[in-house]
């Protein structure tokens, strides 16, 4: 067999791979050049801190052109108060309930529960967000309304805590394997010594493999909560529109995911400042996941660094 | 936090003073088996409640929709003689509102002129489009006594599966007494028949729930999921390939890699704000269309294509590449040849993962305009469609009540449809991968 020492097709074969390797970066210029175009286009007409410290989000007044400057009708804050306050509530549910779940699983349940428990959780994540959002409307912010009612408190019918919870729960797997990760991850002879030494596995899960799991889990916690924030289907089904700063968990508050779809669904055209926000309100989005990303995906490369 | 603290007294208690009296001794370590106890109890209680959740989750679906898996229709016959032997144009301008009048009257001979509109308004408001179209399809119909199941409309409809109590005051039901004792009449007369309801899966969105299926929403999702995976995995792959295998320790090789764990992370309605701009807004596809949607879509799957196959590739042992190698194969020729054929089963298992969490994608389509009201069903990548996901959006925004239960049974569809592909992954997995 004779080889030949040049073959082309190699080279263009070389050549495609790192153009599908180069399209991968390219998307990420793209959505920086698409966010930030039409941003740049946005402050134009509304100034960047008015933009960022304004107190009043109310789009739709602001369609009359004559309106568009100086009614502080772009101020970012309600929307981000709103962003926060279903995050919150659902990161309390996701949490706990994963980390608890992840503990019993890994320290706890027999091999065969483990192997029967755990893709049952993982069936959660991979419900789609838009079936999350229809239970949340049908099944869960009634029973929310009715409690809020009983309570004494005034209640909407899309109120905060009927979001949240249901994006906790959709949430609860993604932190349960974070968390089982990072648990699994602790060297086993860490483990063996705390049991060795008398220590129950309660207190062996406290002492020992907590705290050493704890960046693990603190990164895992955060690509939850950015994961949170970017969710939408949920919130522009069972949050509201109205962007409220309101203490109240039974009040309605909206989301900046909430506010990008209700802009940009129906007819759009991209010179006026109401479709244009929701690029504005889409960069604020991406650059705070983005840093949350990055600063979680840190704190997990640190923990494998330490043993 | 404070238990926590007592629970390392307690430890520090059982080792540091081993000359305690045994009663003590007996009671702390009781008292740290109950923190033991606790803590399996709270991982039992969040176990649970997940798994209770998804249970909730499912039986209200299942509650809500299963009544939309069918539908209850009525048999009229119709007197088409007069039309029999005409040319099909004139058969399709044919007064075909008189005829099913007329068919319908002929179920109710006693009515008063009065109660016509209450009594038609019991069944779907498109009737006489059915009657022509079947026609149409099948001209030997067009004699005495040609037999149609017409759909109820959608309050008769729920009345009719019980749905609807009778007991309730006539204002408070959306039937008039009138509209009932008629369907009672045409229940005895045994004219009602409940069947399983092939229109959802056959006939495109309407206005009217008793009509509106899930045909257009399932050929838009799967043009879809066409353009993703042709999109998404060739290129997934070769770049998996040239990180993994071809790579140089560069400064753009490194960039790659972040930049691929990034667009994994980055929120899905941004891909939307990207596909709007970008493809609709620069380079002008059209919108609400498969295609665009598609690569929207084939951006996002990307990401995770490339994870799968580089560490499907990683799995290959080095064996087989350098057997390869030392046998005069180029690098070129081992990796397409032995590694790439090995790792493939592991590589179509998560592009199928991949493809089933692009299918129940919904934020994207929205921005994209895939939630129009689309009555036909799109005949390829350019026509305006919805996906299912999108289209159990809209069923979920309408303020008709049959489509709540619409809405939960197109849930159950694409959950089947995510069951079926991720059963495939399985078994694709358990059947093809290679264990090393």
């Amino acid at each position: 067999m004779t080889s030949r020492p040049f073959r082309p097709w190699q080279k263009l074969a070389t050549a495609g791979m790192v153009a599908a390797s180069v399209i991968a970066v390219l998307t990420t210029l793209g959505i920086v050049a698409a966010l930030a175009g039409e941003a740049i286009a946005f402050f134009r007409m509304v100034p960047l801190t008015e933009f960022l410290f304004g107190t009043r989000w109310e789009p739709q007044i602001a369609m009359r052109a004559d309106q568009v400057a100086g009614q502080g009708s772009f101020g970012v804050l309600p929307v981000l108060y709103g962003t926060l306050v279903i995050s919150l509530i659902a990161m309390a549910v996701a949490v706990p309930v994963g980390l608890f779940s992840a503990i019993y699983l890994t320290q706890y349940a027999s091999p065969r529960t483990r192997a029967a428990v755990k893709p049952s959780l993982e069936i959660l994540a991979g419900i789609p967000t838009v079936v999350y959002g229809f239970f949340a409307v049908l099944a869960v912010a009634p029973v929310i309304r009715d409690l809020g009612e009983a309570l004494g408190i005034p209640s909407s019918p899309n109120s905060a805590l009927a979001a949240g919870v249901v994006m906790g729960i959709m949430i609860v797997p993604f932190v349960s394997s974070m968390s089982d990760d990072a648990l699994a991850a602790v060297p086993q002879a860490l483990r063996d010594a705390s049991l060795a030494l008398g220590a129950t596995r309660a207190e062996t899960v406290w002492q020992v493999l907590l705290p050493a799991a704890l960046p693990g889990i603190a990164g895992g916690v955060l690509l939850a909560l950015s994961r949170a924030i970017g969710e939408t289907m949920i919130v522009v089904m069972a949050a509201g529109l109205i962007a409220k700063v309101t203490p109240n968990p039974f009040d309605a508050v909206t989301t900046v995911t909430v506010q990008i779809v209700t802009l940009l669904t129906g007819d759009s055209a991209f010179d006026n400042p109401k479709t244009l926000a929701a690029f504005a309100l889409g960069l604020l989005l991406f650059l705070i996941t983005l840093g949350l990303n990055l600063i979680a995906l840190h704190m997990v490369r640190r923990r494998r660094e330490t043993y | 936090m404070d238990q926590t603290a007592t629970i390392s007294t307690a430890q520090f208690g059982a080792t540091d003073e081993p000359g305690q009296q045994p009663a003590i001794a007996l009671n702390r370590g009781r008292s740290r088996h109950a923190a033991d106890r606790r803590l399996r109890l709270a991982g039992l209680a969040a176990v649970g409640l997940a798994l209770w959740f998804l249970v909730l989750l499912f039986s209200s679906l299942v509650v809500t929709g299963y009544s939309a898996f069918t539908q209850v229709t009525v048999r009229i016959e119709a007197d088409l003689s007069s039309l029999a032997g005409k040319r099909e144009q004139e058969i399709r301008d044919a007064n075909w509102r008189a005829i099913l009048r007329d068919a319908l009257r002929g179920l109710a001979p006693d009515l008063p002129k009065r109660d016509e509109r209450a009594f038609f308004a019991l069944f779907t408001p498109s009737a006489h489009y059915l009657l022509r179209d079947a026609v149409l399809a099948d001209p030997s119909m067009l004699r005495d006594g040609a037999t149609f199941h017409i759909p109820l409309a959608d309050t008769a409809d729920r009345f009719a599966k019980g749905e609807i109590e009778r007991s309730l005051p006539e204002d408070q039901r959306r039937l008039t007494d009138v509209q009932i004792s008629h369907l009672d009449r045409l229940e005895t007369a045994g004219r009602l028949e409940r069947s399983f309801n092939t229109g959802l899966f056959l006939n495109s969105d309407s206005r009217f729930p008793e009509l509106a299926g899930l045909k257009g929403a399932i050929v838009g999702s799967f043009w879809l999921l066409a353009v993703c995976f042709a999109l998404s995995f060739p290129i997934g792959v070769a770049a998996a390939v040239w990180l993994e295998e071809f790579a140089p320790r560069s400064r753009f090789a490194t960039l790659v890699e972040i930049n691929i764990n990034n667009l994994a992370a980055v929120p899905s309605v941004v891909f939307g704000l990207l596909g709007l701009a970008v493809l609709l807004g620069w380079f002008g596809l059209p919108r609400s269309t498969p295609l665009a949607g598609g690569i929207v879509l084939a951006l996002m799957t990307m990401p995770t294509i490339i994870i799968v196959s580089r560490a499907a590739l990683k799995q290959v042992p080095a064996a087989i590449m350098e057997g390869a190698l030392a046998l005069g194969a180029t690098k070129h020729q081992a990796i397409l040849h032995h590694k790439l054929p090995l790792a493939m089963p592991s590589i179509l298992t998560g592009a199928i993962i991949g493809l089933a969490q692009a299918l129940g994608e919904t934020a994207p389509l929205l921005l994209i305009g895939m939630n129009a009201f689309i009555a036909g069903d799109p005949g390829g990548l350019l026509d305006p469609a919805t996906a299912l996901p999108t289209q159990i959006y809209i069923w979920a925004d309408s303020p008709e009540r049959g489509f709540l239960a619409r809405t939960a049974a197109a849930i159950l569809v694409l959950i089947g449809f995510l069951v079926l592909m991720n059963g495939l992954a399985v078994f694709l997995r358990q059947r093809l991968a290679k264990r090393w």
